[in-house]
């Protein structure tokens, strides 16, 4: 065990130095909304962090001048309308000046309308299922093999030295870039969420309901996500792998998916 | 002053002390013992609940499974939860209910004192059972405290275990609710009308009143998920035309106004302590009051965030977004008031202080990352996150539990008599402080990068995170031995004074310490508070 622990503490710290990206905010991501999540979500943290330094800098210079020791003497005072008047009221103007911006999104969030595919994505314990309403095209998307076998109680294999641990799947689900991708989510068992940071999506998958949200990814690539809804026992294995890829290689792999299709269901 | 104190110790010697034995505490009555009881009952399910937090944080040290089956560690997850919410935190309040508030507001003792003894002897009883579902087959609720059906309804034998002590925990915080009302709208002294109460007695009593409308909620919710398990309803079932999501609005319904039981008396208690260790009256009582009934009310209305995700209506989620930034106001006078407290007092940094101190810078961080959650695009990304556990953790943690501590270090030697000792208080404060937040800041990187929550295992890209986190569990954990010491060296300290402290105000202060058994039997005269004196 002791050995182990010193060959995953090293594995850490090699890890710290290769993956330069481990990340500490939230990803820019590659749709439009998923900007606009992202600038709504540094415009809060710079309130947060401007009423942090007024209020924290207040408290830390009174605790440093206003103490006993340095032979001051307490004032009796204990209430000011106008002070409070205009702690009041300054939030007041502060979360209205939030609130426009954030209820514009929020509407463009759920406006789903007009989409170039429709994909519905069912979630199981503890897989997704997803088929293209448009192409005639379905299939399961587990846990990779190698993460599946890394992932077991002690088993051996240090997770560093598999590529994208809990991250990889064996059918990603493929997607066109720049076309408006509508995603309908619902579940077989008990409630999943299907969520991809890079596209700023999450939702719950929710048996018996078909909740409806969208994407339109901006750039090609391989974006990577995880069932958000705590769903038994292996919740933390069902990822979900999104390929943005151009036009063409999208219809190319419809096509190929369909004549794999036949030997595939016979195996 | 002097002439109370004088009454007061001679009923110390009368034939009403306490029982010998077993007996006083079985058959307890007297607020005192009952409060000294929720109060040991309490930290012990602290520990037991942050022993299954260090499990873990163990198993999330680094990556790769290395010492439980993820199904252990959701039932970890689930009952860590259940345990420090209904076990640990509330209980806690409870326990400084009994102990504080009759001599706060000059009553003898808690109204219904039978009922008292009532509804703790439930507690130990509840958790019996909770806990003893680790043993049955299909092992502990390993469903996350917030039972979503349809997985709660996979639960193994320890099912109906599990609602059970659910509808227990939620009795005996009703009993102690109406108790603590009761007390307060009948027994205070005379001339100490309601404006004149202290603080923490008054955000016991919006507290108290929340309990009674949500604890029947929580109740009925965890009621038709036994009907539906065992009965054949279909209130949760979408097989059966039910709605899963129906069970999220009623546990909600429930679990944002929960959210504030837990750290309203803790405003409480901070609201105590800040003017005592400021030599000053606390700024803006009136506001204090006001901004924590409209917390209070707004608890109500603003349920729904915490399901952005479920696929709500477009009306509703701005709804629920807009209530929700609400609270941030009233939030903020409390802070700003507190703020005001301190501006040109006398501070002073004894351990209570320290704890105080804590309480707000950090309870203040926790309000930012709640006020980042209200923003609804924003939160459809940190939902479900670690961004989320960092949130809740911080108002929990440095917010209710120092602020339980801070109470308990304020108060423990007008209990026992004596002085704990300063400098290992300081000790155990500075410890945990850093380590509170060794534990938990990282996990807002964690979140925000995309590490969902309540999973045994994660992709490499978290490790570093993780790994700093679960040093600063072992930390906390740790530093909490040190509590222990001081709580059991508790009464070999120098004798403490009556006022314990510099010119304290509330009228326990006016008590001997230790406070005798019996306290108030006749009410005490109300003296002109500090404000009112620097108007008079």
């Amino acid at each position: 065990m002791l050995r182990k622990l010193v060959l995953a503490l090293t594995g850490i710290m090699l890890a710290g130095a290769a993956h330069a990206d481990w990340g500490l905010n939230m990803p820019r991501g590659v749709t439009e909304l998923s900007q606009e999540t992202y600038e709504l979500h540094m415009l809060i943290f710079w309130v947060c962090v401007a009423i942090g330094v007024a209020v924290f800098g207040v408290m830390i210079y009174s605790i440093f001048a206003h103490r006993q020791s340095k032979g001051v003497k307490a004032e009796q005072f204990s209430h000011s309308t106008a002070a409070e008047i205009i702690w009041t009221a300054v939030p007041v103007f502060i979360l209205l000046a939030l609130a426009v911006p954030t209820a514009r999104t929020l509407v463009r969030l759920e406006d789903s309308r007009d989409p170039d595919i429709t994909i519905v994505a069912t979630g199981y314990q503890w897989k997704w299922h997803y088929q293209y309403q448009d192409e005639d095209l379905e299939f399961y998307s587990s846990l990779s093999r190698p993460s599946l076998e890394a992932r077991r109680l002690n088993s051996g294999i240090d997770p560093f030295s598999v590529d994208n641990f809990l991250l990889d799947v064996d059918n990603p689900v493929v997607v066109p870039v720049n076309k408006k991708v509508r995603l309908l989510l619902t579940a077989n068992d008990v409630i999943h969420a299907w969520w991809v940071p890079d596209l700023a999506i999450k939702k719950d998958a929710i048996p018996g309901i078909i909740n409806e949200t969208w994407f339109k990814a901006e750039q090609t690539g391989t974006f990577r996500g995880q069932c958000a809804e705590l769903c038994g026992k292996d919740h933390g294995y069902m990822p979900i792998v999104v390929e943005v890829v151009d036009e063409d290689a999208y219809q190319a792999w419809v096509d190929t998916r369909k004549e794999d299709a036949p030997r595939l269901a016979a195996r | 002053m002097s002439t109370i104190a004088a009454d007061v110790t001679d009923h110390a010697h009368d034939d009403h002390g306490p029982a010998k034995g077993l007996k006083r505490w079985l058959f307890a009555t007297n607020h005192k013992d009952i409060g000294t009881m929720y109060l040991i009952f309490s930290f012990a399910m602290f520990l037991v609940g942050g022993l299954m937090a260090l499990v873990i944080r163990s198993e999330l040290a680094i990556p790769g499974l290395q010492f439980v089956h993820p199904e252990f560690f959701n039932s970890m997850t689930t009952m860590h939860a259940l345990i420090m919410v209904f076990g640990a935190v509330m209980p806690a309040f409870v326990g400084l209910a009994n102990w504080m508030i009759p001599m706060m507001v000059g009553a003898p003792d808690m109204a219904l004192p039978r009922m008292n003894n009532w509804s703790f002897w439930i507690l130990p009883v509840a958790f019996g059972i909770l806990l003893s579902t680790l043993l049955m087959p299909g092992g502990a609720p390993a469903s996350g405290w917030t039972m979503y059906p349809p997985l709660v309804l996979q639960t193994g034998d320890a099912f109906p275990f599990l609602i059970f002590s659910v509808h227990l925990m939620g009795i005996s915080s009703i009993m102690g609710a109406i108790n603590i009302i009761v007390t307060i709208m009948n027994m205070r002294a005379p001339g100490m009308s309601l404006l004149r109460m202290p603080i923490f007695v008054w955000t016991w009593l919006i507290t108290a009143y929340l309990l009674i409308a949500v604890m029947p909620v929580l109740a009925g919710a965890v009621t038709m998920l036994l009907t539906d398990q065992f009965f054949g309803t279909s209130f949760f079932l979408a097989a059966g035309g039910g709605d899963p999501v129906m069970f999220q609005h009623i546990f909600w319904f429930f679990g944002h106004p929960e959210v504030y039981i837990m750290i309203l008396p803790a405003f409480g208690v901070v609201s105590e302590i800040l003017p005592t260790f400021s030599r000053k009256p606390l700024f803006g009582r009136d506001s204090m009051i006001y901004a924590a009934s409209c917390i209070a009310f707004l608890s109500f209305i603003v349920w729904a965030h915490h399901m952005f995700t479920v696929g709500m209506p477009l009306s509703g989620q701005l709804f629920f977004m807009f209530a929700t930034m609400l609270i941030a106001i009233p939030t903020g006078v409390k802070v700003f008031n507190w703020v005001a407290t301190m501006w040109k007092g006398a501070m002073t940094f004894e351990t209570p202080m320290l704890f105080a101190l804590a309480f707000v810078f950090l309870f203040t961080i926790g309000g930012f990352s709640g006020l980042m959650l209200a923003i609804t695009p924003a939160d459809i990304q940190y939902h479900d996150s670690y961004f989320v556990v960092a949130h809740f953790h911080y108002v929990l943690v440095p917010g209710s539990i120092f602020a339980i501590m801070a109470g308990v270090y304020y108060w423990l030697p007008k209990w026992t008599g004596h002085m704990y000792n300063e400098a290992v208080g300081k000790l155990h404060f500075w410890l945990s402080t850093i380590f509170v937040n060794l534990t938990f800041f990282p996990m807002h990187f964690l979140g925000l990068a995309g590490m969902p929550r309540r999973i045994p295992d994660y992709a490499t890209q978290f490790a570093d995170f993780n790994f700093i986190a679960s040093i600063g569990a072992f930390g906390f954990g740790l530093s909490q031995l040190i509590f222990i010491w001081v709580l059991v060296t508790a009464k070999k300290g120098v004798p403490a004074t009556d006022a314990v402290w510099d010119d304290p105000e509330g009228l326990e202060w006016t008590l001997p310490s230790p406070a005798p058994y019996h306290t108030f039997e006749t009410p005490p005269e109300v003296p002109l508070l500090k404000h009112e004196q620097a108007h008079a």
